[in-house]
């Protein structure tokens, strides 16, 4: 096994690991127990449905409006922090943005980063690649160190060691940080985890960042936690690079509020964060502290190919909340790693296929029963099970097909035996006389329904006509047409 | 989901019996179109129909969904309300056909023109018909209720289910835990992930009989043999009964 095993997992092994998942009976404890958990918490600040709907109706609003005009306030936002001494870096690709990193590290003879917590930075597999440049990095929110201590990638994009007990991390504990005995009490845990984070802090030449929103008027970077390892990582090492989706920028600082509003309720049902940090320069003439240097990267890595289609747009609306996830009864029950992707759930579903394309991610927009748990939830109303349902024709289209802006991997899950089937059933279902036949035969045969009907009869009993159909039953009435 | 604007009671509706009442619980239908000729409603069933394309517009194959939807489209000539007993198959119509035919000059109008006119059952008794079931039987019962995820969220049934439920003289309606969590079927969902989909199934099945009742109304048929059949793989003693049929069978004692 690799250093990293949950680094660089094909996503097209779903189905294998989510067996595995299913199978894992502690596993599917916690999550159970955190998805009950984190959604009374959600339902607990929002009990006014009618302020709630409004707030997500302005935040879909907002969302929408940052998106229509990306490309003015990408520029405004990239002047904004020049002229404020934040470095901005533009990244294409995942490889793009690592090298960027590096290079700042390089520049500044950096070894050591203390980093705060950044998905970003998990989607371009940022550790692994400085890692293997001779960089040390180390997770300081206390989720992420859990995970990194593991050799694992977070489960949930807010809650990153959700699949991890009491158990598990004091055993992490005892083994990874020295003269730590076993002990499953969680605030002694906590402080065990507190005192080994300290030290990094103190010894990092840089932090790293993710970036909730970027606000382009006032050239603003807005991070929020509860940790205090943002502010830690933004401000005591001599640099601090960020790092975020180009998707995130805002308008307008007022944009930010409603905004942080639905992000911290929907994600751990939180009025407000123990942290805000809203980071615009670095360390002016005169101050005592903050870093010398800021830098922005601005990833692109494959979303501007959702960016550029109408529908597949409202994607990129997403604040990252998590609460889709909390709601979906298929990652309650199969967890996060079971995905393969950096983001995992619903999200990760519309999100993944743009990041690393049908090909490699084709299957999981089909793991979805499309109950629209998630879009219900969602605080910017983005409609997933519609997304969904699109991404499934794209992954089916057939290759030959030629249309105007071809998604990456398009057609990849195209199947001509599945393609025959849709064909028979339509030819079926579009004649009267084909259905009439196949209802005559299927009632009237009904004896010599088979016992296993693939997949169905896993875990029910067999499906039976029953023996005469509601048309039969309807005619013999003399029921109008 | 909008407030709809309800049309006052006909004298004449067309009924869409969905492919799944059709060949599994036509009693179902047999049933929806008893109630509503109790209310003195003549229900026309076109014999042309089939299916609203739903399986094959959620699996990724539009064009397929499209031909089997074309083919129902030109069946209710009549400006009449189409009542589904069915709330996946009800939003469908009222949902996705306006989204499946968008752009395309005839079949896009025409969708949009059906959309408006299609209901599903227990909303349409509810809102439309209004009956008075004061004389149905009034021994006690109590049962489970279960909403198919997209028609509670696309057609309102669980509000409209339970008002139904309500205006039963004697029923008890028991909330199961998690009771708005979807039962696992999905469509083909449940045919390509049908690991996933059987342990959602398990914790509805264990959810319903948590609470003591043996019996859940639902008005969507998927859901309903869903979670039937898994019950009875299992051997427990949970089974599902259409709404329309168990509206009827507390009707069967009425005293004319």
């Amino acid at each position: 096994m690799s250093k990293h095993p949950m680094q660089f997992v094909p996503s097209a092994d779903f189905k294998e690991r989510a067996r595995g998942a299913l199978d894992d009976d502690k596993l599917r404890k916690s999550f159970r127990g955190a998805m009950d958990f984190l959604q009374a918490k959600r339902r607990n600040q929002f009990s006014d449905e009618e302020e709630r709907e409004s707030l997500r109706d302005l935040g879909s609003a907002i969302r929408k409006y940052a998106l229509a005009n990306l490309p003015d306030l990408l520029e405004q936002l990239e002047r904004k922090l020049t002229a404020n001494g934040i470095q901005v870096h533009w990244a294409e690709t995942a490889a793009e943005a690592n090298a960027i990193v590096l290079d700042i590290m390089q520049r500044n003879a950096a070894r050591r980063m203390i980093k705060g917590k950044s998905m970003a930075s998990e989607e371009i597999e940022l550790n692994h690649y400085l890692g293997e440049h001779g960089m040390e990095c180390v997770e300081s929110d206390m989720g992420e160190y859990i995970v990194q201590l593991a050799g694992e990638k977070p489960s949930h994009i807010v809650m990153p060691a959700i699949h991890k007990n009491k158990a598990d991390v004091a055993k992490l504990f005892e083994e990874h940080i020295p003269d730590t005995p076993y002990t499953e009490d969680v605030d002694e845990l906590i402080q065990t985890g507190r005192r080994a984070l300290r030290q990094r802090f103190m010894e990092a030449d840089v932090g790293l960042s993710g970036v909730n929103f970027a606000v382009a008027e006032t050239g603003t970077l807005w991070l929020i936690e509860n940790e205090g390892n943002g502010r830690l990582s933004t401000t005591v090492p001599p640099v601090h690079v960020a790092i975020m989706g180009m998707e995130k920028v805002v308008a307008k600082l007022d944009h930010v509020v409603p905004l942080v509003s639905l992000l911290t309720r929907s994600a751990t049902g939180q009025a407000v964060t123990t942290y805000f940090n809203l980071i615009s320069s670095p360390r002016r003439p005169g101050e005592l502290d903050g870093p010398r240097e800021v830098h922005l990267v601005l990833l692109d890595n494959g979303r501007s190919q959702a960016y550029a289609d109408e529908q597949l747009r409202s994607t990129l609306q997403c604040i990252r909340c998590g609460a889709c996830m909390n709601h979906c009864p298929v990652y309650g029950r199969i967890g996060g790693h079971a995905y393969g992707t950096t983001y995992p759930g619903p999200i990760g579903k519309i999100l993944s296929p743009h990041l690393l394309g049908l090909d490699e991610a084709g299957d999981l927009p089909f793991a979805s029963t499309l109950c629209g748990a998630c879009s219900e939830v969602c605080p910017v109303r983005i409609p997933i099970p519609d997304l969904l349902i699109r991404l499934r024709n794209e992954a089916k289209r057939n290759p030959n097909e030629t249309v105007a802006t071809p998604l990456r991997g398009q057609g990849a899950k195209h199947s001509a035996a599945e393609r025959v089937v849709w064909q028979f059933w339509s030819g079926a279902f579009k004649s009267p006389k084909a259905w009439a036949a196949l209802r005559w035969g299927a009632t009237r045969l009904r004896a010599f329904t088979p016992g296993a009907q693939a997949g169905w009869t896993q875990h029910r009993t067999p499906l039976k006509p029953a023996p005469r159909s509601l048309h039969d039953l309807l005619k013999d009435k003399g029921q109008p047409e | 989901m909008q407030t709809r604007t309800y049309p006052p009671k006909p004298s004449n509706v067309y009924l869409f019996g969905t492919c799944l009442i059709d060949l599994f619980v036509p009693q179902a239908g047999m049933d929806a179109v008893r109630l509503m000729e109790r209310e003195g409603v003549s229900v026309h069933f076109p014999q042309d129909q089939s299916c609203c394309g739903q399986p094959a517009y959620t699996s990724g194959d539009a064009e397929a969904a499209r031909k089997v939807a074309r083919a129902q489209m030109d069946l209710f000539k009549q400006d009449w309300p189409i009542v589904v007993p069915s709330g996946s198959c009800g939003g469908m119509m009222h949902e996705h056909w306006p989204k499946l035919f968008a752009g395309d000059p005839v079949y896009g109008p025409k969708a949009v023109a059906l959309a408006v006119r299609v209901f599903e059952l227990a909303e349409f008794i509810v809102n439309v018909l209004r009956p008075d079931y004061s004389r149905a039987r009034a021994e006690p019962c109590k049962v489970a209720l279960h909403t198919s995820c997209s028609a509670r969220r696309e057609m309102g049934t669980r509000g409209h289910g339970l008002s139904l439920l309500a205006s039963l003289p004697g029923v008890e309606v028991v909330e199961h835990v998690r009771e708005s969590e979807c039962c696992g079927f999905g469509g083909t969902f449940s045919l390509r992930h049908p690991d996933i989909s059987g342990a959602i199934v398990r914790d509805k099945v264990d959810s319903i009989a948590g609470t003591g009742c043996q019996r859940f109304i639902t008005a969507d048929c998927g859901c309903m043999l869903n979670i039937s059949t898994a019950a009875q793989h299992r051997g427990v003693g949970v089974a599902g009964t259409h709404m329309a049929s168990f509206v009827c069978e507390r009707l069967a004692g009425e005293s004319a």
